[in-house]
Order: C-alpha cells, then structure tokens, then sequence
C-alpha cells in the first residue's frame, strides 16, 4: 500500500509551509500534493514557490502532484489554474469539473480529488476516457459503496486513493465563515483564517463537537481516523492511503507511524494522540462522525 | 425569461401551471432527486396527468433526476431516465456523468439541463458539460455574485438558470457532505438533508430545543420563532460566542435583481419548493410572474403586500439576496 499527504487545507505562512515541507522530504511519503485549494486569497506562497518546494520534494524520491482549488468563481481563478497546468508537469490533482476540462486539453494525467462526484462505475469510465488515472474516493462513500469500483478501477489502471487521516472536508461556501466570525467582510478577510493552524473548532451549545471552519471550507470537527484499519482498506482494494495535514507537528509524527507500519506489515500504527476527538463512521457506512475501534 | 416553478404533486403542478409558470419541475418517489420527503413527488400515472395539463397550457415539464447513483443502486436511475422519456417529459434536470451519459446513449438530442447539483460555478465547468453530455442549460449554483452570474451568462456556451426565490443553500450545492457527516444521509445520494427522521423537539421551562441525530442545533427562549433545524442555520459556540456560524434561518429573494438578470440575458428563474403546499405554490408562482412580466415592460404591478407575503412565506420570516451580493459573502 502506498501513501500520499494531501494538500495543506489551512493558510499557513511562507515559513510554516518551507519548514514542513522539508520535513515532509525526510519521511517515506510516496506522493505529496502542493498548492493553495481552498481560498485564492492566501497568496503566502507564489507559484514559484510551488516549483520550488515540488524540485526538493522530488529530489527526495516523492511523487509530487500539483492540486487545483476546488470551488472557482472568477475568470482570475481560472486564469491561474490555466498558469499552474500549464508550468507543472505530471499527474494533476483536479478538484473541480473546470480542471478536468483543462488537464484534458492539456492532455495531462490526472487524479480525480475527493469533491468530484464519482459514484459509480459509469461515471469513473467517462473521466477515465478524459485522463483520469486516480481516484480520490469522494469522503462519504464507504467500504460497500467503493466495492463494486475496484475491479473495474483496476480494468482501467485506475489507483483509488481514500482518506485515512485529517479533517474531512465537507462543504465550500462563497462565505467566509472565518472572516463572518470576526465580524470582517470577504473582501476585507485580513486574512484572519492565518492565526489558526488547524481552523476554528465550532461546538453545539452542549459542548458537542460539529464542525471546524477553514475559511470558505467546513471541514469535519473530528479527525478521520482509519491508521488501525489500513490492513482492512489495503484487503479492500484501496492503493493510497491518504493523510491530510493537521499541525505539522502531528502530521509528520502520523506520516512516519502509518509508513513504519505498512513497511513492517504491523496492523496498528503506533500513533496516538488524544487531544483530538478522531471518527470513521463512512468508511463503514454510517454517520461520518461515528467511530469504530479497531478490534 | 422563463419562471420556473416547483411541484411536489400534481395540485402544486396545476397551482403553477395556473398562475403562469412557463415550466414546472417534480421528482418521482424515491433517491433519485434531490426532494425525497415522505408524502410528496410523483408517480408515473400523475407524470402522465401532469404533462398533460402542463402542456394543455403551454407549460413544459422537467424532471429532476439530479442526485448520484451509487453502483449498486444503479438500476433506480437508469430505471427513472427511462420512464420519465417514455412518459414525454420535455427536459431532464441531471448532475451526475454517468446519468447524463446513459440519457446520450439512449438519445443525441433530448435536452439535459445541468442540475444545481453539478456544482458548475465557472466557464470551464460549464464547457466541460456541453462538450462531453450537450447540455442545454445549466442551473448555477448559489455561490456566485451578480457580476459572476452575468459574466457567465454572456460567455456561456448553454442557457443559464439561477435561483430567484426559497430555501437558501450556503454552500456549493452537490458538494457539501454536512448532513451525511451529522446523520448519515446525504443530499447526494438519498436526496435529503438535515432528514427529519433524524430531528426531535425537546422541550424544558419554556427553552425549545432542537436536534439532529441527537446535536443540538439550536434552542429558542419562550420570545423567539423556532425554526427547523437545517443544520447550517443553527447557534453555535465559536471562540466563546453563540453565534450563527454559517448561516440565519433565512431565504433567497432576487426580487430587487431581475432587471440585472433578464438584461444579462439569463435565460430562467427557478423557485425552490417542491416540498412546500400547492398553496405556497400559487402565491409565489403569481407574484413572480407579475415580477417577470414587470421587468419586461409589461403592464403590471408589484406591491408592497406582495413583498410581504414573500417574507411572510421565507424561512425566519426574512430573505437575503445571497450570494448575489458581495457583501453577504
């Protein structure tokens, strides 16, 4: 089984993301995807420095696979992912209909990121006509949804790839929700959402953890867990295990437990952390928020 | 500019049908759109009573086959594309590829309009959908400001939709998993959301409260209107402030747009509300098509009693452009 770290959803500064990142090259990642996907007003990295850190990641053996935003607006949006298919080579990570649109003029390979709508064998067919060579299983289809993809996913070389930890994301909104909390305009953000590292925490008025806010994107308020069921996802016919980035911190610490652990076949990663609430509910077809221990 | 409007039956049909819809769109009776409540949509025998109505009055019908297929629920689908072009419906209103793929195999030309569930918030998006399945036109998401919707509008390759009137969706419709996450059942696959088999009332010394699978969505002092819990429009904790992190109970009025609209050139407004009552239906249907009829030049009048008859019909008893606007942003 391989693993992947997705792109980072949070704003981070230009150091943050330098320092993490030549972490990131130290562990036994197989595939690291770069660039800005949820707001294209966090400009602390320019496309330059994309290119930059993508040559370290790639001289350190990493697959690095360039992601496009996932909820574009404007002709500018659009304009840069023509400018960031056009300078990055390899596969594309398309989160939006209007990347698979380019990549495919482009003719480039690309994986299909988890906010496109692949449910079924007919629609994987059809973009598999127009490039796609992976999927990013869509974060609220589980175990028995996914099933009856993989041998036709197989068939056509497709690798699927599923979430394993981080923050699930689960809406995009033209609002921002960091910026409406701090009582500020859009368009007068001060880019509020770069004091947190990992979002906002938002509670139920008992208490009860509902949802974290991470600028125009709602991500789930608990941590998707699945480090003790890769055994489980790899039997399944998942190729990717995919870790979404919390604090670097944290997510370095997860990146080496789980590529330890399949490096070693051992079924539980040793990572534990419980300062975070963690979930798995989709994976075994239930409410996302649920979790199941590992037996 | 065609108006657009809802049936959750065959009495919401002929209400709109009545008072001057150019279109009306159902559902059937089960996951396959985006309304699938107990108690409402459309079998194949009102299908047939319907379009025959609809089109006795020169009203078309389109037919909302418009959440995702799972692959082993698969047959429902295809089953629902294939009665609905049996039984002459005049359009399809569809978001998946695989659908809008199986519609193609079956027929070059039948007109697909791209569902709101599709997410296709820019050129490209919607370039993508008419080179690969030939839509016809595209309904647009809620997210996109007036400047957004008319750019598109001029450049677009297919004729544009856009919401005018009810329920307010804040997030990119077709994308956002919050009720799957909270309960298990999603919008994109049983076409439903914040289910009110998952919703229970409490009550205690006068606080109301309401939940959703057991989270509290929002609790209401003995002076305050309740209203359902839609899991985006609830109070929550951020930071140590109550707040309405995502949204107010609050519906979409485009009212005070529709000369920007029309002269953009989009081609439809929609109404949402098929689960809502024939009588809702009818009052909406009319006021709109007098504010239609009033943007072109047309001799009629909106009065300040049909403003508030909106409001009065809108969740919270309040309406916002949305979107639309920068500054809701």
């Amino acid at each position: 089984m391989k693993t992947s770290l997705a792109a980072v959803p949070y704003f981070w500064s230009k150091e943050q993301y330098s320092q993490f990142y030549s972490e990131v090259a130290q562990t036994d990642i197989d595939s690291v995807y770069l660039g800005e996907t949820v707001c294209s007003k966090r400009r602390s990295m320019k496309l330059n420095d994309w290119l930059e850190t993508a040559e370290k990641l790639v001289d350190a053996g990493k697959q690095v696979v360039f992601s496009s935003m996932t909820l574009l607006e404007s002709e500018s949006e659009i304009k840069y992912l023509k400018s960031l298919i056009s300078k990055t080579d390899g596969l594309f990570e398309a989160n939006d209909m209007s990347s698979v649109q380019l990549a495919h003029q482009a003719n480039r390979p690309f994986a299909s990121g988890n906010a496109i709508n692949i449910y079924n064998e007919y629609t994987l067919q059809k973009l598999h006509k127009l490039g796609m060579t992976r999927w990013n299983v869509p974060v609220e289809l589980g175990k028995d949804d996914i099933s009856p993809l993989i041998s036709p996913a197989k068939q056509l070389g497709i690798e699927i790839e599923y979430q394993v930890f981080g923050r699930m994301p689960l809406a995009y909104s033209a609002r921002c929700f960091t910026a409406r909390h701090h009582k500020l305009p859009k368009d007068n953000c001060q880019f509020k959402c770069s004091e947190d590292i990992e979002g906002i925490l938002v509670n139920t008025r008992e208490g009860d953890s509902f949802a974290q806010i991470n600028g125009i994107q709602t991500q789930s308020a608990k941590v998707s867990n699945l480090l003790k069921h890769w055994q489980n996802l790899h039997q399944t016919g998942v190729d990717i295990a995919r870790i979404v980035p919390v604090a670097p911190d944290s997510t370095i610490e997860v990146i080496n437990s789980l590529t330890d652990a399949i490096k070693h076949n051992q079924a539980k990663p040793s990572y534990a952390d419980n300062t975070r609430e963690y979930c798995n509910g989709y994976w075994f077809q239930l409410a996302g928020l649920e979790l199941i221990e590992a037996s | 500019m065609d108006l657009v409007c809802p049936a959750g039956n065959f009495q919401s049909l002929k209400k709109a049908v009545d008072n001057g819809a150019d279109a009306v769109y159902i559902g059937m009776k089960n996951a396959t759109n985006a309304r699938h409540f107990a108690g409402l949509n459309f079998t194949p025998k009102d299908i047939t009573r319907g379009i025959n109505y609809a089109h006795s009055h020169q009203c078309k019908v389109y037919c909302a086959i418009n959440t995702f297929p799972r692959q082993q629920h698969w047959k429902v689908w295809a089953n629902a594309v294939d009665q609905a072009m049996d039984l002459g419906i005049d359009s399809l209103i569809v978001a998946d590829c695989g659908v809008m793929d199986y519609i193609r195999h079956k027929s070059d030309s039948f007109p697909i309009h791209l569902s709101v569930q599709a997410s296709a918030t820019n050129i490209e998006a919607l370039n993508f959908y008419h080179q690969n399945f030939g839509i016809r036109r595209a309904v647009l998401p809620r997210v996109l400001s007036l400047a957004q919707v008319t750019h598109l509008a001029k450049h677009s390759p297919v004729e544009i939709e856009v919401f005018g009137f009810g329920s307010l969706c804040i997030m990119a419709e077709g994308r956002c998993y919050l009720s799957s996450y909270i309960t298990g059942e999603s919008p994109n696959t049983q076409g439903v959301c914040s289910p009110s088999s998952h919703v229970r009332w409490e009550e205690n010394d006068g606080v109301l409260k309401s939940r959703l699978n057991n989270l509290l969505i929002d609790q209401y002092e003995p002076h305050e209107n309740a209203g359902y819990p839609t899991l985006c429009k609830g109070r929550f904790e951020v930071e140590g402030s109550t707040e309405y992190a995502m949204e107010e109970p609050t519906s979409l009025n485009t009212m005070d747009i529709i000369p920007e609209l029309l002269s953009a050139g989009v081609a439809a407004i929609k109404i949402e509300g098929r689960q809502r009552s024939p009588a809702y239906v009818a009052t909406v249907t009319d006021i709109w098509r007098r504010t239609i009829d009033h943007a072109k030049g047309k001799p009629t009048q909106i009065t300040t009693t049909d403003k508030d008859k909106l409001s009065s019909l809108s969740e919270g008893k309040q309406t916002t452009i949305g979107a639309y606007e920068r500054s809701w942003q």
